[in-house]
């Protein structure tokens, strides 16, 4: 038995060690915050999938997600999801895309708004959290903000009804300079829903792959387990 | 009742073996193939190898049922495939992560040849069909990393095509293009990788893993004492420390299977990205010619060669070493001049030499995943000094150290 | 030698029992790829259902509409052609529609739910050809008016009920529909369905 535990650990070995080094698991600039994600948790997803179809939709796309597939999901009734969030003429097994050409968008906004489906798996949840939270007042900017977490940016702070606006201080930190309608625990609870509801679009398996696998993995180890019976039990016969 | 059905599969078999070999092809290559008795951990490698091989080509099959391979088209089908297939996303999961597995399980199946000396005389033959079946995974894996269409994929090839360039006289440029087919990667490009990866290399592959166990079974199998087991045969001509490979061994690499799929499970399920290491987070943006990523690297399994590469200040110098460093491997069973196989009775230098080897191995393929700095730059070249060094000294080495007496017959450690 | 003898039964049993676990787990490995060649969502969707227009269709013309990758017809049929679908039960192989595929809502002569409009998958019952739409053709003496098949000569009547002594099999079958309003048809879903 103590071979079958050697292998076992050292097979265990390679991803563990790859899973502690912590490699960034998103490009882009690493951030401090770090966002717990719970997707069995229905209600954050449909307050999120609320705020992304609120505030997102208008000017990004999530191209590769149907609204029918996110009904069934996160537990939405289609036909409210058709009456509420879907455009008239479309249907309700239509893929969220935008309104506007993207060509007309590059014109308008310097750039056309990227696709959201995958930009969770992309940047990761700590990114887009990160970069929600701290747009900030800059005169110099064509909208008047800026965000250290993409500096440059051409997207204007389309949450700052909700946040209140920021401003950015000599050492980096930034502090609120006026309210929105949301406290600020509120409105974080809003960007946290919303990022989960991302790490939802951008890989809507996830769901149930877990739930899954245990599954698979128990089967596993009860096969395994009689198949070490039986060799144990042939090479008895080996000496 | 189960009397004339045994009679009927009897008929039925000797039927068949009037027309095709079929028994004597069990016999030769299972029941009848004595194997060495004292196959340790480092032997599941070899059927765990034959496993992937098997799934990638199951879930490959699968997967181009539905992907395209245009420029247009290729990662909103592999999207396509993740959400609107009926368990699209499992198939395709599998294939990642068997990729990267398939890498582990050969790296280690090398090793085993590594420390057992299963590449020497009269095995060589059997060395040189596997480190051509490397070379064609290799070639497999970045094509088929071309096929998703993400940024890494695009900047990668684009990357690793243009160190082709570096061949002078006029000859790199135009290799260039004719590789791609185009000027930059392209759709050309992507058509082609996608009938090499899904036809072509398969077969290849296929065909190379086949001689590679006939090269085998016609000289018989090495073991960890590195003893030939023919030398000591019983009186009815089968080797004393031999055991038939059926039921033997097939029993215990369906136990070996079994473990190994747990862990194919537990990644497969719980983390096929691999924090970044199997599926790149940057793959998941679509190819964009105008825009470079911050940090071009290729796949974990390149990441050694790719370190090697980058610590050559030449451009032409760091192609060839890389080159080096895979075809340096080929030489193996000439570079040994040891007179005992197994790592178990070598003297010191080689058991130094191979821990040196290891280390530096790893330590490249880290380097090679990371951006490189100086620091990162002067270790990737003491390592890359010490990786030649194991096979260029190794005639030294191996020549003048004293070694311990081989056994007669197999010891079971 | 060890004291163990080979004890048969037992290893039977292990070998058995690892054996149907095996089996079971690649059933259950095979049940993936099988539901892999399932339509997907795509395939699904666009087969979903097709509401049709008819405020602009005049009486003995013809809309065509895809729907699950067939050819449906909606036919606004005159009066005349009405009164050509009664008394001809004898040249027809299935004139109650018994053995045909339809909804259990169009089961008169008519085969529609309103006597003017047919609605029809246009696709011969034969091999799979579609006919040609020919209400003033003379099929059978006596009576004209109907649809033919050119590929192998196939005959339907104006309710797409097929004649005797023609290759196809069945009459041509009706898909579920229903009515959205007076002038928007539902083609690919019944009524009752909400």
């Amino acid at each position: 038995m103590s071979k079958a535990i050697r292998t076992l650990l050292l097979s265990m070995i390679a991803p563990a060690l790859v899973l502690v080094s912590g490699g960034v698991s998103a490009s882009g600039a690493s951030v401090d915050v770090h966002v717990d994600i719970d997707l069995g948790n229905q209600a954050a997803l449909q307050r999120g999938a609320r705020t992304f179809v609120n505030y997102c939709v208008s000017c990004h796309s999530a191209k590769y997600m149907r609204y029918s597939r996110m009904a069934a999901d996160i537990g939405l009734n289609e036909e409210l999801v058709e009456a509420n969030m879907v455009f008239t003429g479309r249907k309700v097994t239509d893929h969220m895309l935008v309104a506007f050409d993207p060509e007309d968008a590059k014109r308008w906004l310097g750039q056309a708004p990227p696709d959201l489906t995958l930009v969770a798996r992309s940047r990761g949840p700590d990114w887009i959290y990160a970069y929600l939270t701290s747009f900030h007042r800059d005169a110099d900017r064509p909208w008047g903000v800026n965000n250290p977490i993409q500096p440059g940016t051409t997207m204007p702070a389309v949450l700052s009804g909700l946040q209140g606006e920021q401003e950015m201080d000599a050492d980096g930190h930034l502090h609120s300079v006026s309210e929105g309608k949301l406290s600020e625990a509120e409105f974080n609870d809003l960007v946290k829903d919303l990022v989960s509801f991302l790490v939802y679009v951008g890989e809507p398996a996830k769901l149930v792959r877990g739930s899954l696998g245990v599954k698979v993995i128990l089967f596993l180890m009860v096969f395994t387990l009689l198949a070490y019976l039986m060799k144990r039990e042939y090479w008895k016969d080996v000496h | 009742m189960v009397a004339r059905l045994k009679q009927i599969a009897c008929g039925l078999i000797d039927w068949i073996d009037a027309r095709f070999p079929m028994t004597k092809w069990w016999n030769e290559h299972l029941a009848q193939y004595y194997a060495p008795k004292n196959f340790n951990f480092w032997y599941f490698f070899g059927s765990l190898a034959l496993l992937v091989l098997v799934n990638q080509i199951l879930t490959g099959i699968f997967l181009t049922m539905n992907y395209k391979p245009s420029e247009a088209d290729a990662f909103a089908s592999v999207e396509y495939i993740m959400r609107d297939v009926s368990w699209g996303w499992l198939v395709r999961y599998m294939h990642s992560v068997g990729a990267s597995l398939f890498f582990v399980v050969i790296y280690l199946h090398m090793f085993r040849g590594l420390i057992y000396g299963s590449y020497k005389n009269p095995r060589e033959l059997l060395w040189l069909f596997g480190m051509v079946i490397y070379l064609l995974l290799m070639a497999e894996a970045f094509m088929g990393y071309l096929l998703p269409w993400g940024q890494m994929s695009f900047w990668g090839a684009q990357v690793i095509i243009n160190l082709f360039g570096a061949i002078p006289f006029g000859i790199g440029d135009a290799l260039t293009i004719w590789i791609r087919g185009d000027f930059a990667v392209g759709d050309p490009t992507l058509n082609r990788f996608f009938a090499l990866h899904v036809a072509a290399i398969p077969l290849l592959l296929v065909a190379l893993v086949f001689f590679h166990i006939i090269a085998l079974h016609e000289v018989g199998s090495n073991n960890p004492d590195g003893i030939e087991i023919k030398k000591n045969k019983g009186p009815d001509g089968i080797p004393l420390d031999g055991i038939p490979f059926h039921p033997y061994y097939t029993v215990k690499d369906i136990f070996g299977t079994g473990m190994f799929l747990i862990l194919f499970a537990l990644i497969v399920f719980f983390a096929p990205e691999m924090t970044g290491k199997f599926l790149e987070p940057d793959n998941f943006v679509a190819a964009d010619a105008m825009v470079t990523p911050e940090h071009i690297a290729p796949l974990w399994y390149f990441a050694p060669f790719y370190a090697i590469l980058r610590a050559v200040p030449d451009k032409l110098m760091g192609v060839m070493a890389m080159g080096g460093a895979i075809g340096v491997m080929f030489l193996l069973p000439w570079l040994d001049r040891s007179k005992v196989r197994s790592i178990r009775y070598r003297g010191p230098l080689t058991k130094i030499a191979v821990t040196l080897f290891v280390i530096s191995f790893l330590v490249l393929g880290a380097l090679g995943t990371m951006p490189a700095g100086d620091v990162e730059t002067l270790i990737a070249r003491v390592c890359s000094v010490i990786y030649f060094g194991f096979f260029l000294l190794m005639p030294i080495y191996t020549s003048i150290e004293n070694t311990l007496p081989e056994p007669d017959r197999v010891t079971m450690k | 030698m060890s004291g163990d003898e080979v004890d048969l039964g037992r290893r039977r049993m292990i070998t058995g029992a690892t054996a149907v676990t095996g089996g079971v787990g690649a059933a259950c490995v095979a049940v993936p790829f099988v539901s892999y060649w399932e339509p997907s969502v795509a395939a699904q969707a666009a087969g979903a259902p097709v509401e049709v227009d008819i405020s602009e269709l005049r009486p003995g013309e013809k809309i065509t509409v895809e729907w699950q990758r067939k050819p449906v017809w909606v036919i606004r049929r005159t009066e005349e052609e009405l009164a050509t679908l009664q008394g001809h039960d004898d040249s027809l192989r299935d004139p109650q529609s018994e053995e045909s595929d339809q909804p259990g809502y169009v089961t008169n002569a008519n085969r529609s739910l309103k006597p003017e409009y047919l609605v029809m998958i246009g696709i011969c019952t034969h091999l799979g050809c579609s006919p040609t739409f020919d209400p003033e053709r003379e099929l059978e003496s006596g009576w004209s008016g109907g649809f033919f098949c050119p590929c192998h000569g196939g005959k339907y009547d104006l309710a797409g009920r097929v004649l005797n002594g023609v290759p196809p099999p069945k009459n041509m079958a009706v898909p579920p529909h229903r009515y959205l309003s007076d002038t928007v048809i539902l083609v690919g879903e019944d009524e009752g369905v909400a």
